[in-house]
Order: structure tokens, then C-alpha cells, then sequence
């Protein structure tokens, strides 16, 4: 029964991680950098949901909202006045600096607004725990929504990709922004749309891993935002379904290997994992080279 | 009045000037040829004219208006669409998908209908495959998929760069007969080929470029003629 347990929390933690990796590998997908500051709006939407039901009494639900939205608008400025001007730099280490700047400008800022101190995060569910098989297995309420949220997310945004006139734009703007632009597709607004998703859905992790972890300082987002890049790098970066595998095998394998080997080498495992991983196969589980015919 | 008018455009490639100082004009419902070698600067006088590129100095004109500083993706609205060079058709998207982008700008959905199925009776191989994906086509069926992409917008003039690139002499055919049915529809046509002969043999007028500059023009068929052009371009 425990091993079931491990299994559901390891499931939980890395649907978490997946939805941050959708983030990452849209962004990367699109605009083809490595947005470094991705984790952080994680910890921003954290904030974000804090303050609005600890000082204004507001239902967690509108609290989820404003996190979404304060992270969206946050998302779309960092990258129009932060990386656009950039795009087509002479490096693309250039723009790579300039998030990990982001990063710890976004840190800081809530540092000088919040202090140091992590604040007691309240679960934005209030529901009751599920007790299964008479009382052996207790899976939390918040187990549940967040392995729903992630199934829910990951459905919607792959019609929204493959079905809709936008997200064939976006996939045409990331195989060719030139062509794309022949068509008539507005490039900017499309990689603007795309950290607005990818910022939205950093929302919706931050609190996630908030009601589970609840803990929050200012830091909260760089071991998770670090984790879900290693997710998407694992499940291969730029393929969203990559993305969802990539994360939830990494909280799994976290997860079991608190449990059964080392709490302290629990990390050592999940990056050592990444690097056979990769040596076997360097695109990742779902990536694939493109093939084209010339 | 002519339907695209470029006038002494200059484009540089940081220090490199790529053009310097090309004039030319194409006139409603012509075919007009850019021919040149390898590196004359054809592909680049496309890409400014359709706003891919910036030029330092001069201008483009489409139907009265100055469509120099206008930014690419507000060309094809226009009526222009522009069939790049190397097809550059949407490898991971279905062979509907991508005609369905060359739609992107237009809402009318009637309208749009029957634009696909105009391409679809074009090219009746584009139909057959429709949902295979677009990397897996060959290279003749990437063309007209890039050509039928093109016809998607509905434009009025169409640029076409180095169609038959890469193809069998058979298919250059096809392309070419093609080209010749899209021109017969009314739509204006600018070609830019290293297949002089072909694009000659087809064309109404064309220009000859060399390194950047325009170095003969005229009636395509005195210049399929001219001793000159038979040695340095025709292989004669």
C-alpha cells in the first residue's frame, strides 16, 4: 500500500512539474531560447494567490485567478521588454544571461517587497482528504486536483495547439518564422501569446506546489523551475506531450527515490536519471529530429 | 500604371551591398523574370520586396502605395504572396494545415472553401495527401504544396522563387505549366530562376542581374535570342 501511496505523490509532484515544463518547452519551442526566469513567475503566482486570500480575505479560487493574471501580464512584459529586443542578437547567449538577470531580479523584488522569511502558504483546496482501501491509503485532496488540473491542462492546450487557426500559427512560427511571417502571422504577438500561456500555467504550478509544499519564500521557484526545464529537456524540449511525460516520470522517480533509496540523494538520482537518459538518446523520450525531405 | 514598381533600391548585408540601385517594374497580368547567376541578388530583391529584408535606400511600390517600411506580415493582405526558395512549407504541419495557413489572414470561410478546392483541382496530389504530413512529401509535391500555400491568399501577384529548384526535368515541366496556368488565371507573375531558358521561354519581359545590378532587360523572347545571354546563361 505504501508503494501505491509513493507512487500517487510522485505522480502529484511531477504533474506540477510538467505543467511548469509545458512553460519551458512552448517558450523554447517558439522563440527557441531557454527562459531561466520561467521557475521564478512560479514563486510571483505563489505571491500572488498569498496575498490575495491572506490580506484581503479572498476565496482561494479568486486567488488562483489573480495569480493567473498577475503572472500573464508578467510573463508577456518580461519577454517584450526583456527579450524582444534581443531576438536576432548577434549571440544567443545573450538573451540566455538576460533571463538568469531576470530570474534574480524577480527574486529580489519580492525579497524587498515580502522579506526573507518563507511564509506558511494556506491550500487553495478545501476539500477533504480521500481515505481508500478502509483507512491504508490516504490520498489529499490536493493530490487529487493537481493530477486533475495537469490531465485538464494538458487535453485543452493540445486541441487548442492541433485544432485551432492560432496554435497552427504558433507551430508554423516555430518551424519557420520567415514563412510564417509570408502567411501573414504576426511573429510577435505570437511569441507573445506563448508566454502568456506558458506564464498562466507557471500560475496554476505555483500554487499547486504551494497547497502541497506550503511553503513559500522567494526561492520556491528555482528548484522546481530547474526540475521542470530537466523535465522537458527529458521528455525531449519543444514537444509539449514530451513535456507532460517528462515531468510527471520525474516526480515519480523523485518520489520513490525519497522513499526507498536516500532522501538526500533523491536529487543526485533525478539528474543522474537525465544523463543516461540523454547519452542514450540525445533528444529526449518524445523528440525527434525533424525530418524533411529536400 | 505599373502593378510593382521597385526604384533604386540598395540592400546591404551588414557591410556587403547585396543590391545597388535596381529599378524595375511589373505591369498588371505579366509574367516578369529576374534571371541571373548564383548570387546575383534575385532572392534578396523578393525577401525586400515582401518585407523580409530592409532596404538602405529606395522603394518599393505595390498598386500606388509604398510598401517599403511595411513589416512582413501585413504584406500578403495585401494581395501579394510570396513562394519562398527551398519551398519552406510547414514540415510537422498536414499538407491541409499548411493551405489552411496560407489562408490565415482571409475570414471568410465560404470564400476560403472555395479557394481549396480551386488548389485542390490544381493539384489533385495536394487532395490525395492532405493529412500526410508535409515533411514527408517529395520535393515536387513540397513545390506545389508551397505554390497552392501561395494561391491560399487569393493574391494578385504572386513571387516565385526558384520553382523548379532540385526537381527532375520532368517535374520543371509540370511546375512551369503550372506557372503558366496561374499567369492565364490573372494572376501577375514575378519569377526569379536560375533556369534562364525555362523562365524565358515563359515569360512576357525579364531582367538579367549580375552582381547586384540589373545588366539587360527586354522581351523575354529577344533575350532567349540575344548571342550574349546564349553564352553567359543558356549554355549555348
Amino acid at each position: 500500500m505504501s508503494f501505491l501511496s509513493y507512487l500517487i505523490n510522485g505522480i502529484s509532484l511531477g504533474s506540477v512539474y510538467a505543467i511548469i515544463a509545458l512553460g519551458y518547452t512552448m517558450v523554447y519551442g517558439i522563440a527557441k531560447m531557454l527562459n531561466f526566469a520561467h521557475g521564478d513567475v512560479i514563486m510571483v503566482g505563489g505571491y500572488a494567490a498569498l496575498t490575495m486570500m491572506l490580506s484581503l480575505n479572498a476565496n482561494p479560487l479568486v486567488g488562483v485567478l489573480v495569480a493567473i493574471v498577475v503572472c500573464t501580464v508578467l510573463g508577456i512584459t518580461i519577454e517584450a521588454v526583456a527579450y524582444r529586443p534581443l531576438r536576432g542578437a548577434a549571440s544567443p547567449l545573450a538573451v540566455l544571461i538576460t533571463a538568469i538577470g531576470v530570474s534574480y531580479f524577480l527574486q529580489n523584488m519580492v525579497l524587498l517587497i515580502f522579506g526573507s522569511n518563507p511564509k506558511s502558504f494556506q491550500s487553495v483546496v478545501p476539500l477533504p482528504d480521500l481515505k481508500l482501501a478502509g483507512g491504508a491509503l490516504t490520498i489529499t485532496a490536493e493530490t487529487i486536483v493537481t493530477i486533475t488540473s495537469c490531465i485538464i491542462i494538458m487535453v485543452v492546450l493540445t486541441t487548442f495547439i492541433n485544432k485551432t487557426k492560432t496554435g497552427q500559427a504558433m507551430q508554423a512560427v516555430s518551424e519557420d518564422k520567415g514563412a510564417a511571417q509570408l502567411m501573414g502571422i504576426n511573429v510577435n504577438k505570437t511569441i507573445a501569446l506563448t508566454f502568456a500561456i506558458g506564464s498562466g500555467l507557471a500560475a496554476v504550478a505555483g500554487v499547486l506546489l504551494c497547497s502541497s509544499y506550503p511553503s513559500l519564500s522567494p526561492y520556491t521557484g528555482s528548484m522546481p523551475g530547474i526540475k521542470a526545464f530537466v523535465a522537458a529537456v527529458f521528455g525531449g524540449i519543444g514537444s509539449i506531450p514530451g513535456a507532460m511525460l517528462g515531468g510527471i516520470l520525474l516526480g515519480v522517480i523523485e518520489i520513490l527515490a525519497k522513499a526507498y533509496i536516500s532522501s538526500q540523494l533523491a536529487d543526485a538520482i533525478v539528474f543522474a536519471v537525465l544523463i543516461v537518459v540523454l547519452l542514450v538518446k540525445p533528444t529526449g523520450l518524445l523528440g525527434k529530429p525533424i525530418q524533411e525531405k529536400v | 500604371m505599373a502593378m510593382l514598381e521597385v526604384k533604386d533600391l540598395e540592400v546591404y548585408y551588414g557591410m556587403i551591398q547585396a543590391i545597388k540601385g535596381i529599378s524595375f517594374q511589373v505591369n498588371e497580368g505579366e509574367v516578369i523574370a529576374l534571371v541571373g547567376a548564383n548570387g546575383a541578388g534575385k532572392t534578396t530583391i523578393l525577401h525586400t520586396i515582401t518585407g523580409l529584408l530592409s532596404p538602405k535606400k529606395g522603394s518599393v511600390i505595390f498598386e500606388g502605395k509604398d510598401i517599403t517600411k511595411i513589416p512582413a506580415h501585413k504584406i500578403v493582405s495585401l494581395g501579394m504572396a510570396h513562394v519562398p526558395e527551398g519551398r519552406r512549407v510547414f514540415a510537422q504541419l498536414t499538407v491541409y494545415q499548411n493551405l489552411m495557413m496560407g489562408a490565415f489572414t482571409r475570414t471568410d470561410k465560404n470564400e476560403i472553401e472555395e479557394s481549396l478546392r480551386a488548389v485542390y483541382k490544381r493539384f489533385p496530389r495536394l487532395e490525395e495527401r492532405k493529412n500526410q504530413v508535409a515533411g514527408t512529401l517529395s520535393g515536387g509535391e513540397q513545390q506545389m504544396l508551397a505554390m497552392g500555400r501561395a494561391l491560399m491568399s487569393k493574391p494578385r501577384i504572386i513571387l516565385m522563387d526558384e520553382p523548379s529548384m532540385g526537381l527532375s526535368p520532368i517535374l520543371v515541366n509540370e511546375i512551369f505549366d503550372i506557372i503558366q496556368s496561374v499567369s492565364a488565371g490573372g494572376t501577375t507573375v514575378l519569377l526569379v530562376e536560375q533556369n534562364a531558358k525555362k523562365a524565358l521561354s515563359i515569360a512576357n519581359r525579364a531582367y538579367v542581374l549580375e552582381t547586384g545590378k540589373i545588366v539587360l532587360d527586354g522581351d523575354a523572347k529577344d533575350l532567349l535570342n540575344d548571342d550574349s545571354i546564349k553564352k553567359a546563361y543558356l549554355g549555348e
